[in-house]
């Protein structure tokens, strides 16, 4: 017999919960450690449930409904939906996170309901995010995600693993968001359909847990099913005091299979920028600066967290949003806006002439807090740059890192925020 | 079963916030009403070609790309769309159409036309444009799909089975 090979992260995470040794392409039924939905999504799960028959979740300690993506209800239909969210709440005893609680993909590792090394499922495409905390979590549909809610299982394809490397060491005024628009325009967005990335090096491990986070948030607009960082001393000291569960870390083998690897060098990469309509339609910052702005949004499950907030108060410390441009800030939670109100960096922002809104998914998707004019230049933090993404399919969406969109309010256009950083500052 | 109807056709990187646009999806859970919206950012009449005879979208690559939002397959459905032909598609607009019973074929769109009369038999796996007088090859689905299909989604799967009983 020889060598047994090495497993990816994910497919040591799939064996764990489906009780088999997995291995990619294989089809497994596993267990999932958590089930999440948001207020857009939720509803159909809830519809699904009841057309299955279903009546109980699998364990009400394992399910959560969030308020976020409309929150407080701009209109009556909105209204309507929360008000069966919160029923379902009631009847089944599953966490609700009601408005004003935050985005669903801060509240869930916030609040320790998800652990290193855990299975989860969220009927949201952004639920990749906590790949950044050694969890093997993915998006799913309504039904799905009811199956799941039923049945505390489903089925899943075990995906192929493809391997991203930043070396070196990323300059000042340059983020993580620049390493993942980076990533983007390398391979596009389909350049890891159906795949599972395992992201990491020496620029990762240096990286806050915060800012890990914004890198797997966007592991789908490659196409990824799972964005997923191995859990070292940073991540287990995140976890402390989140709750109960105790963390269960997995790394891949140094043998695994990977499809294929990719090794970026971080100090070769600017600040980079999401033209409209695409994500991966990245330019460096150089190719876009001047674009006039009529409209800076910071905030998102992408770059909502504390440390977006003090890069972005940093620069606007003295300083004043442009008169031309309307800057609205929505912190990812209501645990970040009190940590921002007591750092000061939300007396800062306003003061600057930010407009502060709701913990929650702010103007992100369209629904309320800052619709776009016609023919309007957006420059956002956010994970998506579609057409009409905000509301408005005349207006043009431009993504950058909390720094750049900081540096372009001030000017009121898109702007290199490396003249605030290092020695120009 | 083959079903015939026209194609109606797009390009690649068609993504849900198109299918249905978030500022429709959060409104309410009336599909019906919703699906007059289909596609409307990339083509305002899609519901209109659609709705009365049915139609088959086709697309290019990367069909379905970005949001889990169900809504999507649903709206098509609700639109009469009969299927949607794509060079290859988003891993989550796949399951999710799967799951609510909206056959996906992947297949070299490229092949086809906007307006092209085409027949679809999935199960048979027999895919013609009949405009052209070409027959399309197009690989099954895979075993667990074309089961969840078959029972008419993942929700009467669940009824019939009283959970997964997948192969
Ligand atoms: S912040 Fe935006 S991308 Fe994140 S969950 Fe909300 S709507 Fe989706």
């Amino acid at each position: 017999m020889g060598p047994i090979p090495g497993k990816t992260i994910a497919e040591k995470i799939f064996s764990a919960h489906s009780g088999t040794d997995a291995h990619a392409g294989d089809i497994v039924v596993a267990d999932v450690d958590f089930v999440m939905g948001q207020d857009g999504t939720s509803p159909l799960a809830i519809k699904a449930l009841e057309r299955m028959g279903v009546t109980q979740v699998f364990d009400p300690k394992k399910v959560a409904v969030v308020m976020d993506h409309s929150s407080p209800s701009p209109i009556e239909g909105v209204s309507a939906l929360h008000t069966q969210m919160r029923e379902f709440g009631k009847r089944t005893g599953v966490k609700v996170y009601d408005v004003g609680c935050g985005v669903c993909h801060q509240l869930i590792p916030e609040n320790g309901h998800v652990v290193p090394g855990d299975l989860m499922v969220g009927c949201d495409s952004h639920t990749c995010t906590y790949g950044a905390l050694n969890v093997f979590s993915t998006g799913v549909g309504s039904t799905d995600g009811a199956a799941a809610m039923a049945a505390g299982k489903l089925w899943f394809k075990v995906p192929e693993t493809m391997k991203v490397t930043y070396t070196g060491e990323l300059a000042p005024g340059v983020f993580s968001k620049d390493l993942v628009l980076f990533l983007a325009g390398q391979i596009g967005a389909d350049g890891a359909t159906y795949k599972a990335l395992e992201i990491g090096g020496p620029v990762i491990d240096a990286l806050s847990v915060d800012a890990r986070m914004t890198i797997s948030n966007m592991a789908i607009e490659v196409g990824a099913k799972a964005g997923l960082m191995k859990a070292d001393a940073k991540t287990l000291e995140w976890f402390e005091g989140r709750g109960e569960r105790v963390p269960a870390p997995v790394e891949g083998d140094a043998d695994a299979s990977y499809c294929c690897e990719l090794v970026y060098d971080a100090g070769a990469v600017g600040p980079q920028v999401a033209k409209p309509h695409s994500v991966d339609n990245v330019s460096p910052i150089e190719e876009v600066a001047g674009t006039p702005i009529a409209q800076g949004y910071l905030g998102t499950c992408t770059n909502g967290r504390l440390e977006d907030f003090a890069v972005a108060a940093g620069i606007l410390k003295g300083r004043k949003v442009h008169s031309d441009v309307r800057f609205i800030i929505a912190p990812a939670s209501k645990q970040i806006l009190l940590d921002a109100i007591a750092a000061g960096y939300i007396q800062t922002l306003v003061e600057a002439g930010a407009v502060l809104v709701t913990p929650g998914c702010g103007p992100c998707v369209g629904t309320h807090n800052g619709v776009p004019s016609d023919g309007e230049n957006v420059i956002s933090t956010a994970n998506r740059n579609f057409k009409g993404r905000m509301g408005n399919g005349n207006a043009f969406i431009y993504l950058g890192s909390p720094a750049t969109v900081a540096a372009s309010v001030i000017e009121g256009a898109i702007t290199d925020p490396r003249k605030y950083f290092g020695e120009g500052r | 079963m083959t079903i015939a109807a026209r194609a109606i056709k797009f390009g690649d990187d068609i993504n849900t916030d198109y299918i249905i646009s978030g500022k429709h999806k959060f409104k309410s859970n009336d599909m019906v009403a919703m699906a007059v919206h289909a596609m409307e950012d990339v083509d305002p009449h899609y519901y209109e070609k659609a709705k009365p005879e049915g139609a088959f979208l086709v697309a290019g690559s990367n069909f379905g790309m970005g949001s889990s939002r169900e809504q999507a397959p649903l709206v098509l459905i609700h639109s009469n769309t009969k299927a949607v032909l794509a060079k290859s598609f988003a891993r989550i607009f796949y399951r999710n159409a799967i799951n609510t019973g909206l056959p996906v074929v992947e297949c070299d769109t490229d092949l086809i036309d906007d307006g092209d009369e085409l027949t679809l038999d999935l199960e048979g796996g027999v895919l013609v444009d009949v405009t052209k007088g070409i027959t399309i090859p197009f690989p099954p689905l895979p075993p667990v799909m074309a089961q969840l299909l078959a029972d008419g989604g993942l929700v009467e799967h669940f009824k019939k089975h009283g959970g997964f009983a997948l192969d």
